[in-house]
């Protein structure tokens, strides 16, 4: 039997906007996959270490403060740091636009904004685990 | 003469004649009609036959219980509700030339936004503040920043509301020494601060302390307001980030009302009168699309809230039973497709207020799915609200909405509804109690949840997402706060660090320390003294952590 692919759905950043990070996590929970949920306010390093203890498949990052652009970076770094470049990290949050190709190019795989519909946030995971 | 029909022997008949006939031949476009917060609407709504007993007891009139009709005795026809909308970004500098702006433009009250670092006590050169300093609202270390944030504006003057919580009595504190140092007394004071930390809990998230502490400082301040700041409003219970959270308009007035009734009790529990206290109470809902829905809400919130401080807790004064509220359009409701469509939502949001009887109204502005507003886009909300009051006729009757059959019935059925979750809390032991126990938590996330999968199936339309949408370029002209900011931020910290008197800092702090380890202290002249040494909110906020402890979130999925 297949490994069953694990998702941490994480909110750095001081932001209590959880709103969203919660209904992610349960729509992958409902969609089949193991889904850990960080709660709020996590540091990009406590969510690194989550990410490895819990040997997850997926980072799915959560903001809404604006602080983006400085956080969602320092959680891919850190992974490579730890040699856990493997975990494929995305977002959400309110993201503008024109700040979505300096997060890809930091290394977050995908970006998902307001209003997108799970479908395309599982067929992201499918489509990269097929790689 | 014609034989006398009721009017239920009359819709027994209509609806097997005229409506049959139309059912049969054009279906309704859905099989049950559903209100924004998922309640089923009946087709049509018929006189319920009150009685005047019932009239008065439910109803009344305005300015007298159960205050149902408004507290006020005249409404908008004596004056309008306060315009205030909610800003401050980045430095103090730039937050005071929007609050000067907003002024001239007639706005008639402040509402402050910090930061987060602010909002949680943590300085800006904090670690924890990475990232986030003065993104969401204006950063404030120490009063040498609430002097600029305050410069030529006299606080006789206006009326502030500062949306602080955890450190609300810092924040208090700061805004005290601001005045007297521009040669205003505290008991000239007006505006609010939002010290609700139950709903920091269920729903917001900016909490440091844990509920006992946290409840300690709210009644230190209603104690110390209640003597010292009289015309200031101690709290602003908050039922709009539990609607945004994703609560019905159900569940947003039952819980708010419920955190109501714990922070009454707890205050009468150290030995305060209701009335010394009560009155400066306020509340702060939410208004959504559905805008019958929502002003039946405001009054059916109105109506228990009366009851609750009569009945439960003896309340003798008018002002302790009435349910004085600020409004703040649905944040949640805002799409970042097609922007511009957000001004039609707020509009129809600030007649749901006003048609509602708030006291006064943040209109959000039409790019806030996107970022923090522009200023054109905060004119055009504020010019909503000077439409609706000036232009709409909807101000020159009071409640103009009452008695329509399908208001009042929707007012009753949301009363009903609310009290019996207000009932169910309180035979848990009360809100905090429930919080403790998740059960808040997860009846707002699984609403939450219902909506979204409503809308992800399509049974609920949201215009410019799942149906009328269309290709977009990305929108242009956002609000951008300088990510440099900490860096100017973190300087001028160091500089008053360097300035001020830090032996007076050091034995400031030691004091508040050795008041936060005694019980019935009241901590707000220690935190004013700390205040006016310039000690930091960071410092003041990490001294109290170190008393307190720190509260940590229970995950509910």
């Amino acid at each position: 039997m297949a490994k069953a692919v694990r998702i941490l759905v994480a909110k750095p950043g001081l932001d209590g906007h959880d709103r969203g990070a919660k209904y992610i996590a349960r729509a992958l929970k409902d969609a089949g996959y193991e889904v850990i949920y960080t709660g709020i306010r996590q540091t990009p390093e406590s969510i690194v270490v989550t990410a490895i203890q819990e040997d997850v498949d997926f980072v799915g990052l959560s903001l809404l403060s604006g602080a983006h652009n400085e956080l969602f970076p320092k959680v891919v770094e850190l992974l490579r740091e730890k040699d856990a470049s493997d975990i494929i990290v995305f977002g959400g949050g309110v993201i503008p636009t024109e700040d979505i190709p300096f997060l890809k190019e930091k290394g977050i795989e995908a970006v998902f904004t307001q209003g997108t519909p799970i479908k395309e946030i599982t067929d992201f995971i499918e489509k990269r685990l097929e790689k | 003469m014609s034989e006398y029909k009721t009017i239920n022997e009359k819709k027994a008949d209509w609806e097997e004649s005229t409506l049959k006939k139309v059912l049969d031949r054009f279906p309704e476009q859905q099989e049950e009609f559903v209100t924004g917060s998922g309640h089923p609407v009946e087709r049509l709504y018929l006189p319920s036959g009150i009685s005047e007993e019932e009239y008065i007891e439910k109803i009344g009139f305005p300015g007298e219980y159960p205050y149902t009709r408004g507290v006020q005795p005249t409404m908008y026809r004596g004056r309008f509700w306060t315009m205030r909308q909610y800003a401050g970004f980045g430095t103090a500098e730039e937050s005071n030339q929007r609050y000067k702006y907003l002024l001239e433009q007639g706005q008639t009250g402040l509402s402050i936004a910090f930061d987060l670092p602010t909002q949680i006590g943590y300085d800006s050169d904090d670690s924890m503040s990475e990232g986030e300093v003065g993104k969401v609202g204006v950063a404030i270390d120490s009063l040498k920043d609430m002097e600029i944030l305050f410069e030529g504006i006299p606080l006789d003057k206006v009326s502030t509301s500062m949306t602080i919580n955890a450190p609300a009595a810092v924040l208090l504190a700061m805004y005290i020494a601001v005045a007297e140092k521009q040669g205003v007394t505290r008991d000239k004071l007006r505006g609010t601060i939002q010290n609700d930390i139950l709903k920091e809990y269920i729903a917001r998230g900016t909490y440091i302390f844990p509920p006992a502490p946290s409840m300690r400082l709210i009644n230190n301040i209603f104690e110390f307001c209640s003597k010292e700041v009289p015309k200031w409003n101690t709290i602003s219970i908050s039922g709009y980030h539990i609607r945004e959270a994703g609560s019905t308009a159900v569940q947003e007035i039952a819980f708010t009302i419920a955190d109501g009734i714990e922070y009454v009790r707890n205050a009468i529990g150290v030995g305060l009168d209701v009335d010394s206290f009560a009155g400066r109470l306020s509340f702060f809902f939410n208004a959504h699309n559905d805008l019958l829905e929502e002003v039946a809400k405001y009054r059916a919130a109105r109506r228990i809230w009366a009851r609750v401080m009569k009945e439960k807790f003896n309340a003798k004064k008018e002002k302790s039973m009435m349910m004085r509220f600020h409004t703040q359009t649905g944040g949640s409701t805002l799409t970042a497709q097609q922007p511009d469509n957000n001004i039609v939502r707020v509009t129809i949001q600030t007649l749901a207020a006003v048609l509602g009887g708030t006291q006064s109204l943040h209109t959000n502005s039409r790019d806030e799915a996107l970022a923090l507003p522009s200023q054109e886009s905060v004119m055009i909300a504020l010019r909503t609200q000077q439409i609706v009051a000036n232009e709409s006729g909807v101000t020159s009757t009071i409640d103009p909405l009452a008695g329509s059959y399908y208001i009042e019935a929707l007012t009753d059925r949301i009363a009903s509804e609310a009290w019996d979750y207000i009932e169910k809390i309180e035979t848990m032991g009360g809100m905090v109690k429930a919080i403790e126990k998740g059960y808040v938590q997860k009846e707002i996330q699984d609403s939450a949840y219902r909506y979204q999968r409503d809308v992800e199936d399509g049974n609920r339309i949201v215009v410019g997402v799942n149906k009328f949408t269309v290709e977009e370029e990305p929108p242009k002209g956002l609000l951008k706060v300088d990510p440099s900011l900490r860096t100017v931020q973190v300087e001028k910290l160091a500089r008053v660090k360097g300035e001020r008197d830090n032996v007076a800092v050091t034995a400031s702090l030691k004091a508040l320390k050795k008041g936060a380890e005694t019980e019935d202290e009241n901590l707000m002249p220690l935190i004013l003294d700390a205040v006016k040494k310039y000690a930091t909110l960071g410092e003041i906020s990490g001294i109290l952590r170190e008393v307190f402890g720190e509260f940590q979130e229970s995950i509910v999925l």
